[in-house]
């Protein structure tokens, strides 16, 4: 366990996270790895856990019948991935597949939230640092959306 | 930085040819202009030219090619009649420039400091002459950061040039674009999210950008959140140029002339105004 408090200590996500609160995470965190081509998760299954990328890269990617999928972003090295866990009812809205050998820690979503629930000096502090991230996430996809390489 | 001095008369067209005409995109063209009579006048990188299509009009277009290149060169976009009709010049053609104009990107306040350009779409082609001269002149200069995004794959502007840069070891390169199937194998997200994922001092650095306004709205408040001073984030701005020497007026942007004034200018010097949709 104190592997992966080190571990999750040195993801910018949790930088300057207090040593207790780290614990707790901790105590619902696992390593994972995952070959290119291998997917993190399916859009529709449950978002039972949330991704810290240590090293690699992660491809969020929406399916269509008959077409390619569509590739929404990617994520890399110091980043999350998965915001799903924290809403009802839990599940996937895309795909997330390793585009190259990635190297990730999950943290179990049911675990996290009933430790958020018991601490809410925990939960607020995970708000505090998912917030602005998705955030972000959400400004982005608006200039996504724009389309501002287009002809006017 | 100051400007190279234009033509002695900047009313007055010089006449080039179209020495070489190269095909970037399906709606973009590269052209090396030579002047018909002595040599091009000198610039300076982030200057732009107007260039006359004889029965069509003139346009402001940025200079893309080196400083210290033989030839004008000049990336269009056809996006109207007389971009259009400048794109679709062949060799041999005859077109009228005027220039150059306007400020320059801060190649020397930049020295010994980190360099980041962030470009998106076309505004590779203004940053260009600016890269071209930061690689010539490496050791001046500390990190160099250079972040494109382009709509897809397809549409990427200089691509084989950027991958000749990306094989240096002494620059980082990263490049995303906004769409793209699973054959990608890039990046995907705008330009402004890979600037928290790429190593530079942000007190210590001087960042230039070009691209829509909109993707530099963005860029910039991603810049600001991250700590790069506002004195240190340089924007090439693009307005309807028409007399280019601040006299017309139809480039004006608050109390400037984005002719005369610009296009490159320090953002602390427009921020109050760089949103507000009726400037």
């Amino acid at each position: 366990m104190e592997g992966l408090e080190h571990i999750l200590g040195q993801h910018p996500f949790f930088a300057g996270f207090c040593a207790a609160h780290s614990r707790l995470v901790a105590g619902c965190a696992r390593n994972h790895r995952y070959d290119a081509g291998e997917y993190l998760f399916r859009e529709g299954g449950p978002a039972d856990e949330f991704f810290l990328i240590r090293h690699g890269q992660v491809a969020l990617e929406i399916a269509a019948p008959g077409r390619t999928p569509i590739v929404i972003a990617t994520l890399g090295e110091g980043e999350i991935i998965g915001a799903s866990w924290l809403i009802p009812p839990y599940r996937w809205m895309s795909d997330a597949r390793a585009t190259r050998l990635t190297r990730a820690i999950g943290v179990d979503a049911a675990c996290l939230r009933e430790k958020c629930e018991a601490d809410h000096d925990l939960g607020y502090e995970m708000m505090k640092r998912f917030l602005p991230i998705l955030v972000q996430r959400l400004h982005a996809t608006r200039l996504q959306l724009l389309d501002v390489y287009g002809k006017r | 930085m100051a400007a190279a001095s234009p033509h002695a008369s900047p009313w007055i067209p010089r006449l080039y040819q179209v020495a070489r005409a190269r095909r970037e995109r399906a709606d973009t063209t590269t052209l090396e202009l030579a002047p018909l009579e002595g040599t091009r006048p000198s610039f300076a990188p982030g200057q732009f030219n107007m260039l006359y299509a004889f029965g069509a009009g003139e346009a402001a277009i940025s200079i893309s090619g080196a400083a210290d290149a033989p030839h004008f060169v000049h990336t269009v976009r056809d996006v109207g009649a007389v971009s259009g009709a400048i794109a679709a010049l062949k060799a041999g053609a005859t077109v009228g420039v005027r220039g150059p104009f306007g400020s320059s990107w801060p190649l020397q306040p930049a020295q010994g400091a980190d360099v980041l350009f962030v470009a998106g779409g076309l505004g590779l082609a203004p940053l260009r002459p600016a890269i071209y001269h930061v690689l010539a002149n490496r050791p001046r200069y500390g990190r160099v950061v250079l972040l494109f995004g382009s709509r897809n794959p397809k549409d990427m502007l200089y691509r084989r040039e950027l991958e000749r840069w990306r094989q240096r070891l002494d620059v980082n390169i990263e490049v995303t674009v906004d769409h793209a199937d699973a054959d990608w194998h890039g990046n995907v997200g705008v330009v402004p999210a890979l600037i928290r994922r790429v190593a530079f001092d942000p007190h210590d650095t001087v960042a230039m950008i070009c691209g829509p306004e909109v993707m530099m709205r963005f860029t910039v408040n991603t810049l600001l959140e991250v700590g790069v001073p506002v004195q240190r984030i340089h924007l090439s701005m693009e307005r309807n140029m028409k007399c280019a020497v601040g006299l017309c007026g139809h480039c004006q942007f608050g109390p400037a002339f984005i002719c005369k004034d610009g296009p490159v200018i320090r953002y602390d010097r427009i921020a109050d105004i760089f949103a507000v949709r009726e400037i």
